[in-house]
C-alpha cells in the first residue's frame, strides 16, 4: 500500500559540454544516465555500485531535486522530484562525501543546530540528537570546536551527522566513506546499519565504488556503469546468478591412477580438472549440487587418496562486476583517468 | 514532524538572519571591523569631499554639497544590502559549499537569501551613521535634529531596505546562472547604479538618453526622500525631482519597489528552474 520510497522510470540525464578553446562552438553531449529504472522499497538499504564517472552522483542529484532529468521521471516518497520538490525536500536529506562543506566560523554544534532549525526541529530535541550522534561517530569531544579546525575526515563525519540528525524518510549518502580512514569508515557503516535497523520505515540510498562496502552493507545493489544499470538485486542473488556451479578446490596426495574423466562421470559433477603437483595433485570441481561432493570424496578414499585441504570458492561482487562490465572496477577507474 | 509549511517562511528568514549575523560579526580582529565599517566609508567620503572642494572652489555652503554627501552616505546601503543578498549565493556555493544542502532543506531559498542580507543592513547602518556624523561635525552638513522629518525618514528607510533586498534577490537569481566570473556582478551593478540614481549628481548631468534609467530606478526616489527627510528644503531646491511632493515620491518609491519585488520573485523562479536544469546549484568554479 505504501508507495515506493524511490522510483525512477526510464530516467536519463544528458550534460551539454562546451568544447575547449580550439573547438569552442562544438557542443558535445554526454549521457551521464540512460534509461534508469529502479524501484526501492521503504526500509531498504540500497547501494549504487559503480566506478568513478558511472553516473551515481548524477542520479543522487536528480533524486534530491538539485538537478532536472533530461528524460523520464523520478519519484521520492511518492512525489515527483522535478515538479514537487516542496514535498520531497521535507522528507529527505543528503550528504556527499569527499568534500569539506560547512561554515568554518561556526562550531560543530552551531553548524548542525542551524540545519536542524531549517528542518523545523525543536531546538532542545535537536541539541540532544546532535550530542548523541556526534558521540556515535566519535566526535563527541569536538562539539564546540570551530569546524574550520577539523580535519577533512572529521568535517565529513560532521556532515554525515547532519544527514542523520533530521531523521529523514529517505536519506541519500553519496560516497559516505570516501576519503575516511578504516576506523572512521567502520563507524559510519555502523551508524548506517543501526539507523536503518532502528526503524523499518527508514530508507537509505548510498553510492560507493567500494565492492566490500556494497556487499557487506546493502540489502540490494544496483551495478551501474557508464550511466546504465546493468544488474539490480541482493548481493547474494547477484553472486548466485553469476554462475550456477559450485566450485571446490581439493588438494590431495598422489592420484594412484585416478583420472579426471572418472570423476566427471560421477552424477552432478559438471567439470573436473586435475593438475599434478610435486607432492600430490590439485582437483578443481564444478558441481551442479553441493551434495555431489560426497561421492567425489568417496571415490578418492576408495583409491586410498588422502585429502590435504578442501576449499569452497566464494564469488564476490567483484566477480559479478567483472562479468557484467568485462573488467574490474579498479581497471574501469584507471581507464577513466587516462582519458 | 510535518508541520513544516506554515512556518517555513519565518524559519528560513530567522535562521538565515542568524547565520548572516554570525558571518558578518565574525570580526576575529576588531581592527578589521574598524577598517571595514568605519575607515573605508570615511575614506571614500573624503575623496568625494576633496573632489567637490576642488571643483566648486570649496563652496560647501551650496545645497549641492549636502545633496552629494548624503546621497553617497546612504548609497552604502545599496552595496551592503543588495550586494549582501546576491553575494550569499556565491558565498554558499563557492566558499562554504553548502548551497546544495540549503536547497535540499525544506526552506524557501529566496527568503533565506533575503535573510542573509539583513545582517549586512545592520553593519551597513554603522557605516552610514558614522559617515553622516562626520559630515555634520566636520563639514557642516546642515542637519538639525529638530527639523528632521522622522516618520518620513524611517518609513522611507524601511521601504528602501526591502526594495534593496529585492533588487539583491534579482541579482542573486542571475548569479545562480553565472558560474564563471560571477564574483564581480554585485559590485558592478552597484557601481553602475551609483551613476544612474542621482546619488552624487542630479540626473540632469546625464545625457538625455540615459536619464530614463535613473527615473526607472527606485533608488533614485529613495535617496531623494532620505535627503528631504533629513535636510528638508535644501534638497527640494534641486531641479530633478523638485516638482514632486514628498507624497508623490513616496508613492513612486512604493510602486517601483513592488514592481521590482515581483520581478525579482519571477526572476528567481525562472533562474532557479534553469539552474536545476543545467546542474548549477552545486557547481564550483574550477581555477
Ligand atoms: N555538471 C556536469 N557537466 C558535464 N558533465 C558532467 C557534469 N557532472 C557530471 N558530469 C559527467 O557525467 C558523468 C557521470 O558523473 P557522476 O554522476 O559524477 O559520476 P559518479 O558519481 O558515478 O562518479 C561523468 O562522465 C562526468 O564527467
Ligand atoms: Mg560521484
Amino acid at each position: 500500500m505504501s508507495p515506493l520510497a524511490i522510483e525512477t522510470r526510464k530516467l536519463g540525464r544528458i550534460y551539454k559540454i562546451r568544447g575547449n578553446k580550439k573547438e569552442k562552438n562544438v557542443r558535445k553531449e554526454l549521457a551521464a544516465l540512460s534509461d534508469v529504472g529502479i524501484q526501492i522499497e521503504q526500509g531498504e538499504l540500497f547501494g549504487l555500485l559503480g566506478p568513478n564517472g558511472a553516473g551515481k552522483t548524477t542520479l543522487i542529484k536528480i533524486l534530491t531535486t538539485l538537478l532536472a532529468p533530461s528524460t523520464g521521471e523520478a519519484f521520492v516518497a511518492g512525489y515527483n522530484v522535478l515538479n514537487e520538490p516542496q514535498h520531497v525536500r521535507p522528507r529527505i536529506n543528503m550528504v556527499s562525501g569527499g568534500e569539506s562543506s560547512g561554515y568554518g566560523l561556526l562550531t560543530v554544534r552551531e553548524n548542525l543546530w542551524m540545519f536542524s532549525q531549517f528542518y523545523g526541529m525543536p531546538s532542545r530535541e535537536a541539541n540532544q540528537r546532535i550530542v548523541d550522534l556526534l558521540k556515535l561517530v566519535g566526535l563527541g569531544d569536538r562539539i564546540n570546536t570551530k569546524s574550520s579546525d577539523l580535519s577533512t575526515g572529521l568535517r565529513q563525519k560532521m556532515n554525515i551527522v547532519r544527514g542523520f540528525m533530521t531523521d529523514p524518510e529517505v536519506l541519500f549518502l553519496d560516497e559516505p566513506t570516501l576519503g575516511l580512514d578504516v576506523g572512521a569508515s567502520r563507524d559510519v557503516r555502523h551508524l548506517i546499519r543501526g539507523w536503518l535497523d532502528d526503524d523499518k520505515k527508514r530508507t537509505l540510498l548510498l553510492t560507493t565504488h567500494y565492492m566490500v562496502e556494497a556487499e557487506e552493507l546493502c540489502d540490494r545493489v544496483a551495478i551501474i556503469n557508464q550511466g546504465r544499470v546493468l544488474a539490480c538485486d541482493s548481493p547474494s542473488v547477484l553472486k548466485r546468478r553469476l554462475q550456477e556451479d559450485i566450485l571446490f578446490e581439493i588438494k590431495t596426495s598422489p592420484l594412484n591412477g585416478l583420472s579426471a574423466q572418472a570423476i566427471e562421470d560421477l552424477p552432478e559433477v559438471h567439470t573436473a580438472s586435475l593438475t599434478e603437483m610435486e607432492d600430490g595433485a590439485l582437483l578443481k570441481l564444478a558441481l551442479v549440487e553441493e551434495s555431489a561432493l560426497g561421492p567425489v570424496i568417496n571415490a578418492l578414499t576408495d583409491k586410498n587418496i588422502t585429502i590435504m585441504s578442501l576449499n569452497k570458492h566464494e564469488h564476490s561482487l567483484e566477480d559479478v562486476f567483472v562479468q557484467l562490465v568485462g573488467h574490474s572496477i579498479a581497471e574501469a577507474e584507471k581507464g577513466s583517468q587516462d582519458e | 514532524m510535518l508541520n513544516l509549511h506554515k512556518s517555513e517562511f519565518w524559519r528560513s528568514f530567522r535562521v538565515a538572519t542568524w547565520l548572516g549575523w554570525q558571518i558578518e560579526s565574525n570580526w576575529a580582529d576588531p581592527l578589521l571591523f574598524v577598517i571595514y565599517s568605519i575607515v573605508k566609508p570615511l575614506a571614500s567620503a573624503s575623496i568625494l569631499v576633496v573632489m567637490y572642494g576642488i571643483i566648486t572652489n570649496s563652496n560647501f555652503q551650496n545645497p549641492l554639497f549636502p545633496y552629494i554627501y548624503l546621497g553617497n552616505a546612504f548609497y552604502i546601503y545599496v552595496g551592503a544590502v543588495m550586494g549582501g543578498v546576491s553575494w550569499a549565493v556565491i558565498d554558499d556555493r563557492e566558499h562554504y559549499k553548502t548551497l546544495k544542502y540549503m536547497y535540499v532543506a525544506p526552506i524557501k531559498i529566496p527568503v533565506y537569501l533575503l535573510g542573509r542580507g539583513v545582517a549586512r543592513f545592520l553593519t551597513g547602518s554603522i557605516s552610514v551613521f558614522i559617515t553622516i556624523l562626520a559630515g555634520v561635525v566636520f563639514l557642516k552638513v546642515p542637519i538639525v535634529l529638530q527639523q528632521i522629518n522622522w516618520p518620513l525618514f524611517f518609513l522611507s528607510l524601511l521601504i528602501g531596505i526591502v526594495m534593496l533586498a529585492m533588487m539583491g534577490l534579482l541579482l542573486g537569481s542571475i548569479t545562480l546562472l553565472l558560474v564563471h566570473h560571477s564574483f564581480g556582478i554585485a559590485e558592478g551593478v552597484a557601481g553602475a547604479l551609483y551613476l544612474f540614481s542621482g546619488a552624487i549628481f542630479p540626473l540632469e548631468v546625464l545625457p538625455a538618453w540615459l536619464r530614463p534609467v535613473g527615473f526607472a530606478m527606485p533608488i533614485t526616489y529613495w535617496l531623494e526622500l532620505l535627503r528631504r527627510s533629513l535636510v528638508g528644503n535644501v534638497a527640494q531646491a534641486f531641479p530633478t525631482l523638485a516638482g514632486f511632493s514628498n507624497l508623490d515620491l513616496f508613492g513612486i518609491l512604493v510602486v517601483l519597489s513592488v514592481a521590482f519585488g515581483i520581478l525579482a520573485i519571477y526572476a528567481f523562479r525562472w533562474c532557479d528552474y534553469r539552474a536545476r536544469e543545467r546542474g548549477l546549484i552545486d557547481r564550483v568554479t574550477n581555477y
